[in-house]
């Protein structure tokens, strides 16, 4: 790494340990984090629960894996009998409030898989928030039948 | 005692059957339905497809079967997953029942839902699943049918695309005929309860 980048990442260190600009994603923890896979090379989607600690509101924005070409933050919605799948630009996480990204609502649909995914494998994932900070969490690949998290 | 209580579902037979005739239209055979009744205000199942193992199938090859209709894509990685894998459940919790009934997941993507994509993804779920895809009017045709509708929506950077689809999952008697619809309000327990009746009719209600 060269000094042009290791300055600033010092710098951003010894303002972070001065406790001066704590990052949206040092306030947000990430529980039940699953992958939904499907056969083939299907676009999976991913779930997690997001709790901000913070006295400040958080936002998703984004987020990447190595074990995938591409992640998409997405809503899925159902009106008037229809079922529509809509790209979301940021999802708010409130001050001390927590979202869920969940089968049916919100969730990270994840592309073009670099190597395939078992069941039972944890896949990383780095989520990204409004102010540039990412959060890496650890998504177990479930069976395509899974109804959640848990077994 | 027993006699007696013969006589009282007799009695209360005879008072639905009265109540029926009286409604003048085949509601029900007195079934508490908890799904939405719709016996008698949709066509019977009529298609002409391909199955996941790439072979011709139309709706009478499923005559026997209560058969759970749903329209859906292999490339939808959310609301699809998550229907097929409540249907598993379902089919689960009916036990050795559900093997009179069978899922027809209906591709609503015919261009990118082979057979060969369709059987690996129904298989995934439940093997009571049935993958149909087939030529894009013969889908249509079978959407049309039942009021559901499916829209390509616009290409993405990267060429891929999203279809909507109907949300419903539309329930046919052993005999095809349209009987209940499921709609993303109803529960887990409305639907185990209503296949139960619909599985223990038979084919000869």
């Amino acid at each position: 790494m060269s000094l042009r980048f290791t300055l600033p990442l010092l710098a951003a260190g010894l303002l972070l340990t001065a406790g001066v600009h704590a990052t949206e994603a040092q306030h947000v923890r990430a529980s039940a984090a699953w992958i939904r896979v499907l056969p083939g090379d299907l676009p999976a989607g991913a779930y997690v629960t997001l709790e901000n600690t913070g006295d400040q509101a958080a936002s998703l924005r984004g987020a990447h894996s190595p074990n995938y070409a591409d992640a998409m933050l997405h809503q899925s919605s159902s009106a008037g009998g229809v079922s529509r799948m809509s790209m979301v630009n940021e999802l708010a996480i409130p001050a001390h409030g927590k979202v869920e990204l969940s089968p049916g609502g919100y969730h990270l649909m994840l592309m073009k898989a670099t190597s395939p995914v078992k069941i039972g494998d944890k896949v990383k994932v780095t989520l990204s928030f409004g102010d540039g900070s990412t959060l890496d969490a650890d998504f177990v690949a479930r069976p395509a039948n899974a109804t959640g998290a848990e077994q | 005692m027993k006699l007696c209580r013969t006589r009282r579902w007799l009695l209360l037979l005879m008072l639905a059957l009265g109540t029926l005739l009286l409604a003048g239209c085949h509601r029900d055979d007195g079934v508490e339905w908890q799904l939405n009744n719709v016996s008698g205000h949709m066509p019977d199942l009529d298609f002409q497809l391909v199955d996941d193992h790439g072979k011709n199938v139309t709706a009478q090859d499923y005559r026997g079967k209560v058969v759970l209709l749903y329209f859906g894509y292999t490339h939808c990685p959310d609301v699809c997953p998550l229907t097929l894998a409540q249907l598993h459940v379902v089919m689960q919790r009916l036990g050795p029942l559900a093997d009179g009934a069978r899922i027809l997941f209906v591709s609503v993507d015919p261009a990118r839902d082979t057979p060969e994509v369709m059987h690996a993804y129904v298989n995934a779920f439940d093997p009571r699943a049935v993958g149909l895809s087939g030529p894009a009017r013969e889908i249509e045709a079978l959407s049309k049918r039942y009021r559901s509708a499916f829209t390509r929506e616009p290409d993405r950077a990267d060429g891929q695309y999203e279809v909507s689809h109907s949300s419903a999952i539309y329930l046919f008697d052993g005999n095809g005929k349209a009987r209940l619809l499921s709609t993303p309000s109803n529960t887990q327990d409305q639907m185990v309860h209503d296949l139960h009746l619909l599985l223990s009719l038979g084919t000869h209600s």
